[in-house]
């Protein structure tokens, strides 16, 4: 097990990273305005993967429209997860809200199944993108590139946005405060449906990411990404929007890694390893690694 | 300037005002004194839209000649927009915000930034604590900044009616000294002001008129000296004497 093996690992490790950590950040925002996990999060993630099949195969749009509609995508259903799901149950209990979301989740798997079958269609990125690079010992396609360079890119772009925007001034402050954010004038209906809608967008490209990544889509694809993605939103501190990237990596690394350097006899143990990662990290710290204790709002 | 007229509210299922009126008139400070769960928050809430009316109205007139507005159906934000500021019980400071952040925040509305940069100056100056704390989370301030703060981001919508709900909580008496010499110093410079306070002290000295409530209805009103010389005012809330 070389260097190079190694290395190879890392890249591998953050490809899958970047993944997560666009999908956790999704979780972390909405958590953070409005005290919810939205467990149809993942599902947005599926979506954005089929319109990319729908763009790029059926359509045959260029690259960066399919890119610009797989996010859009996610927008509007975000947009209409909160409509639908979300605003009607405010101020229920928080369980009710929860509870809410698990039903769109599953009705949004069972409408995929139901319109375009289980059956795993295969995904195939223009040949451009499909080539080798090779740098030393690692090796990665285009997309791989594509998918870690513009991960990156809309991460610095969402935290410029949250930190530097009068909107993301108005969702910081709706996020500690609700009423307080409504007295100031803030109309924190369009600011937690801005907070769906960039949160979903970035579901919706990871969509497209997963389907260049593993080539092969199905309308529950969108599970176990989110379930993981989860996992790394609470690793890094829900709420936290550094925390979810930061989450993310740790977790796409701690997943490759795993498999990579121990014997492949436990390979098949790696969600028990993500799963097990996060109750360590919890149990040491309760808030995540960047979260703070202040999760309940006053 | 602003009328409530026997206004009912309901938190939940709990009947708290049973039918309050009082005037606020341009120019002067109002204060409502009044016993925990007198119904002086809620009060407040309801004037700034956060809660609405079963019955009865409130009616503001922004500007001495111009039209009359009906506040008691219109949502929060919509209600800071036409001047009425007001700054929450237990100061609501966005504690993860900057100093300058929460000052900003207070001129949501507003999109003159020259306006904005010279109001934050202003109120700088009002608070010269503020400036010094600008990039600093507000909370790390104390309790007496973050009041201060609360004021300045209150201020930054350039009300014409200021609220304020108890200022003085959890303040020591030199912090309220100062707080209130700055209020009356708002108050000169054309800025109306309604609050509440438990210290009713301090309040019946600043206000020019004022309210007592007692669940959920006034009981007495009147010019602040009247009702610190009041036997029962003195008896119930300036600690006898």
């Amino acid at each position: 097990m070389g260097g190079g093996y190694i290395a190879q690992q890392i890249v591998n490790g953050l490809i899958l990273g970047s993944m997560y950590a666009l999908v956790a950040i999704g979780f972390s925002m909405i958590y953070g305005i409005i005290r919810l996990i939205n467990f149809a999060h993942g599902d947005v993630v599926m979506i954005g993967a089929f319109v990319t099949l729908a763009l790029m195969q059926v359509a045959g749009l260029p690259f960066v429209l399919v890119a610009a509609g797989a996010l859009a995508a996610g927008a509007v259903v975000g947009v209409l997860i909160e409509r639908g799901a979300f605003r009607p149950m405010r101020g229920a209990p928080q369980v009710t809200g929860f509870i809410a979301s698990l039903a769109v989740s599953i009705m949004l798997q069972n409408l995929g199944i139901l319109l375009l079958t289980a059956q795993p269609r295969n995904f195939t990125f223009p040949a451009a993108l499909q080539k080798v690079i090779n740098a030393g010992p690692v090796s990665f396609r285009v997309i791989d590139l594509v998918i870690m360079l513009s991960a990156l890119g809309l991460m610095v772009l969402v935290m410029l946005l949250v930190k530097r925007t009068r909107l993301g001034m108005a969702m910081r402050a709706t996020a500690e405060n609700l009423d307080v954010a409504r007295l100031m004038g803030i109309n924190i209906n369009r600011t937690i449906l801005a907070a769906f809608a960039m949160g979903s967008a970035l579901a919706g490209i990871a969509g497209l990411m997963w389907g260049g990544k593993f080539g092969q889509i199905d309308p529950l694809l969108g599970y176990v990404p989110g379930l993981k993605s989860f996992v790394a939103a609470v690793i890094g501190g829900v709420g936290s929007i550094p925390g979810a990237i930061l989450g993310g990596y740790i977790l796409g690394l701690a997943e490759v890694l795993f498999v990579g350097l121990l014997p492949p006899i436990y390979s098949a143990y790696r969600d028990a390893f993500v799963f097990g990662t996060l109750i360590v990290i919890l149990l040491i710290m309760p808030n995540g690694l960047l979260g703070s204790d202040k999760g309940e709002r006053a | 300037m602003l009328e409530v007229d026997d206004i009912h509210v309901y938190r939940g299922r709990t009947y708290v005002l049973k039918g309050i009126s009082l005037r606020v008139t341009r120019g002067e400070i109002v204060a409502l004194i009044g016993a925990n769960g007198a119904g002086k928050t809620t009060t407040l809430r309801t004037i700034s839209g956060l809660l609405h009316p079963r019955r009865g109205h409130i009616r503001y007139r922004p500007e001495a000649d111009g039209p009359e507005l009906e506040l008691d159906r219109l949502p929060a934000e919509e209600i800071v927009r036409r001047g009425i500021s007001h700054c929450p019980e237990g100061r609501g400071i966005f504690a993860s915000l900057t100093v300058r952040e929460n000052l900003l925040v207070g001129a949501y509305l507003r999109r003159d930034n020259r306006g904005i940069e010279d109001d934050y100056r202003r109120v700088c100056d009002l608070f010269p604590i503020l400036g010094q704390r600008a990039g600093q989370a507000a909370g790390s301030l104390s309790g007496g900044e973050q009041e201060m703060l609360a004021v300045g981001r209150a201020l930054m919508s350039r009300p014409r009616l200021l609220i304020l709900d108890e200022p003085s909580l959890g303040l020591g008496p030199l912090v309220v000294e100062t707080l209130f010499a700055t209020l009356a110093d708002i108050n000169r410079r054309g800025v109306t002001i309604l609050l509440v306070e438990q210290n009713a002290v301090m309040a019946l000295e600043l206000a020019h008129r004022a309210y007592v409530l007692e669940t959920g209805r006034v009981t007495l009103s009147g010019s602040g000296e009247e009702l610190a010389a009041d036997p029962e005012v003195r008896r119930a809330y300036l600690g006898g004497a």
